[in-house]
């Protein structure tokens, strides 16, 4: 878990910490990274999580919450379905016509006064966010929180060419102090409890002491923060929709930071992946409403800021400058595949990971990748490589808990059945990151071979009487039997098989 | 006007039921002649090519599921005891074979499968008389049932006409119980872990049997409970009516 190791080794030299050395993420793919899948290891850091009583118990319980809030604004199925379906075409609709919206977009922007630039890799994004901060002279940055930021390891890029970058957000700020990567894309330290918060504050804050009162904690955080943000040379954000039509930023928050980032220091820089564009100021309405509902079980944010272009003459505050960098990062591959497409109408609410069975007993870090749960599961193999993220892929039960609440309606369980496939085969015409790199020749043997057999009646059917007339002496030292007795007894087939039995007494008779 | 009763139907063993749970197999045959329908068991029988599938080995699923859609040629319902097997040939058969030759000929096949509550409900309308002693159980939705094929509580309605069944719903009655099939043995640490979640909610309601649709889930829950020594069984949905309501 790189949170763990990498992430720990810098040790905090100040208040905020940034980690003394430069960091460099394993994970980060700008070329085709030469790692093996033995270098990322899904089951290996799940089985490590699962081992961490504190750990499961705090996912568990917060995920609980997560589900009943969200199922509390949802009383109505058919209204819920209504929505969805809204906002599923909303999402289906921008990526249509997504080049033609993006250009608008930049045109949009443009006319208010938002210098867009465009980034193909996460190098190049950094690279222009450090030419714009040093044309500025700005060595302290304030960032509200954004996970396409965390895609592109901007605060160890940026700390590394000594320019601080704070994050605001208070998950994200708890989560820096111990300089670790968010373990849920909405609520970035939920694997942590308010004991272990409490200790982490009154050991990092200075003059700070112990509390585990949440509002005294939250006041800790407020005070420094409050003063960042007025000492601050620039600020970064997210960005959850942007308009094409209007040239208009949105941004949801609850705390407040989101605003103070934007709106605050004289410089303002945006950061979106180029999926995130919609047509009209009217997408925005429902896309909303599941977004908030969604993700936090709440009918509204507290905070929806409407970012429109910089201070305008006369106006006594805002930002001097507004910038947006709009990132590829692999979503135009993804985009040029039709049925994976659907991977990039994510609105990032995270209610996928809130449902889901894997994530609730292994938390966030145990994916070793900056988007965890199930969107994580189809997003991050398709970035980096199907073959390098095999094991990932197969981390899943197909239950479909995840599509079942996704507003957008992605379908989770049958893109991963489709990543299967392209982990293992390469198939012409397939445009996917490490297509057919995951294939072994086991695999491709076992399935072949069951293939022979279910196919052929007469092999199937003495298949079939084998195991049942041997069923006692099957050896628990196969490679299958031996995963699957971990937790269970052996399977123990019938003495005589259904089809058998039928074939001898023939049908029953009512 | 309702439409006529179907009075034959195709029945389709799967692999699983064909292995491990025989019974369940013989007791869904039973139950659909009582309700009057003709049972057809096509001989040549083997699976319906959803692990092939689920893993992207769509050329052997699909070698193995053109074996099977030929089993079936009449227009008559395919009837099957398991949601999974169900859920795969009813909304996954058309997207495996699409762009093939057989294309129309699955289609055809999977707009006919119905899994066995359904059928029972839905198109057979069945009552049931509970001549049982008094029991209580729990209800295990099988994943597949519920989300791919949809199921919307057939078999708990079943189980309701039962007089004397005490019905004690599990506390995470739609979570998985970590089967998933390759799933239980590429990550059975993870597996492992929800399946002894779905072991101790069962066990903590108090019931004596776990009934489900699907032999996966059962062979996934009986096995954690038996390592673990529990007084509790798993059973069939079909077996568990049959049992219940066939005077001997």
């Amino acid at each position: 878990m790189h949170g763990e190791t990498d992430m720990n080794e810098g040790g905090p030299s100040g208040r905020f910490a940034p980690s003394a050395s430069p960091l460099v993420h394993p994970h980060v793919v700008t070329e085709r990274s030469p790692a093996t899948t033995s270098d990322l290891s899904f089951r290996a850091s799940a089985a490590k999580a699962l081992g961490d009583v504190q750990l499961r118990a705090n996912f568990r319980r917060a995920m609980d919450g997560l589900m009943a809030k969200r199922a509390a604004q949802f009383p109505d199925p058919g209204d819920l379905q209504e929505l969805r379906d809204l906002g599923t075409a909303v999402r289906a609709r921008s990526l249509l016509r997504l080049p033609e919206l993006l250009e608008q977009l930049e045109a949009s922007c443009s006319r208010n006064g938002i210098q867009v630039h465009w980034a193909e890799t996460c190098d190049q994004a950094n690279a222009l966010i450090l030419g714009l901060l040093q044309a500025k002279g700005a060595t302290r940055l304030v960032k509200g929180k954004s996970m396409v930021s965390e895609e592109m390891h901007l605060n160890a890029f940026l700390e590394s060419h000594g320019i601080e970058s704070l994050e605001s957000d208070l998950g994200e700020y708890i989560i820096q102090l111990d300089h670790e990567t968010p373990s849920h894309i909405i609520m970035p330290a939920i694997h942590k409890n308010k004991g272990q918060i409490a200790r982490q504050f009154s050991q990092k804050i200075k003059d700070a002491k112990y509390t585990e009162d949440v509002d005294e904690l939250t006041a800790l955080a407020r005070k420094v923060l409050r003063q960042k943000f007025l000492e601050a040379d620039a600020g970064l954000s997210g960005v959850n929709f942007a308009v094409a039509e209007t040239g208009t930023l949105c941004l949801v928050e609850n705390e407040g930071n989101g605003r103070m980032s934007t709106h605050v220091p004289p410089l303002h820089i945006a950061v979106m992946g180029l999926e995130k564009v919609v047509a009209r100021l009217e997408d925005v309405a429902p896309l909303y409403a599941l977004l908030t509902r969604s993700a936090t079980g709440q009918p509204v944010s507290t905070y929806f800021n409407l970012i429109s272009g910089p201070r305008a003459e006369g106006e006594k505050d805002g930002p001097r400058e507004v910038h947006l960098v709009i990132l590829d990062n692999g979503r135009s591959r993804i985009y040029g595949d039709p049925q994976l497409q659907a991977t990039l109408r994510c609105i990032r609410c995270g209610a996928c990971m809130n449902h889901c069975p894997v994530y609730t007993r292994v938390g966030g870090h145990a994916y070793e990748a900056v988007y965890p749960g199930p969107i994580g599961k189809i997003l991050t193999p398709q970035m980096e490589g199907v073959g390098l993220r095999h094991d990932l892929i197969h981390g899943s039960s197909l239950c479909g808990a995840c599509s079942e609440v996704c507003p957008v309606e992605i379908p989770i369980p049958d893109i991963l059945v489709r990543l299967r496939r392209e982990a293992t085969h390469a198939d012409a015409g397939s445009k996917v990151a490490g297509k057919g790199t995951g294939r072994t020749a086991a695999e491709d043997l076992a399935w072949r071979a069951w293939a022979a057999v279910l196919k052929r009646p007469g092999l199937y059917r003495f298949s079939v009487w084998f195991a049942t007339r041997f069923r006692r002496f099957i050896p628990g030292g196969l490679p299958l039997l031996k995963a699957w007795t971990m937790s269970r007894t052996k399977p123990l087939p019938a003495p005589r098989s259904l089809q058998e039995r039928l074939r001898s007494e023939g049908l029953p008779r009512v | 006007m309702n439409a006529p009763k179907p009075t034959k139907a195709y029945f389709y063993g799967t692999c699983l039921v064909d292995l491990f749970f025989p019974d369940a197999g013989m007791a869904g045959i039973q139950l659909l002649q009582r309700a009057g329908v003709e049972v057809v068991f096509p001989e040549g029988q083997t699976c319906c090519g959803q692990p092939a599938y689920n893993c992207g080995f769509f050329e052997e699923a699909r070698a193995v599921a053109r074996t099977q859609i030929a089993l079936f040629p009449e227009d008559l319902p395919v009837i099957l005891p398991s949601g999974s097997c169900a859920g795969m040939m009813k909304h996954h058969y058309p997207d495996l074979f699409r762009g093939q030759p057989e294309e129309a000929a699955a289609l055809a096949f999977s707009a006919r499968v119905y899994e066995l509550t359904q059928f029972l409900v839905d198109v057979l309308e069945v009552r049931l008389e509970d001549l049982g002693q008094p029991v209580k159980v729990t209800w295990h939705s099988s994943c597949h049932a519920l989300r791919d094929l949809g199921l919307k509580g057939q078999p708990q309605a079943l189980i309701g006409q039962l007089a004397h069944v005490e019905l004690a719903p599990l506390a995470r009655e739609r979570e998985c119980c970590g089967f998933g099939g390759t799933f239980s043995v590429r990550h059975p640490e993870i597996s492992g872990a929800m399946s002894c979640d779905k072991a101790a909610d069962a066990l903590a309601t108090g019931a004596e049997v776990v009934l489900s649709t699907d032999g996966g889930c059962l062979l996934n829950v009986k096995g954690v409970l038996e390592a673990q020594a529990a007084p509790m069984r798993v059973q069939h949905i079909a077996e568990f009516l049959w049992e219940r309501t066939h005077a001997r």
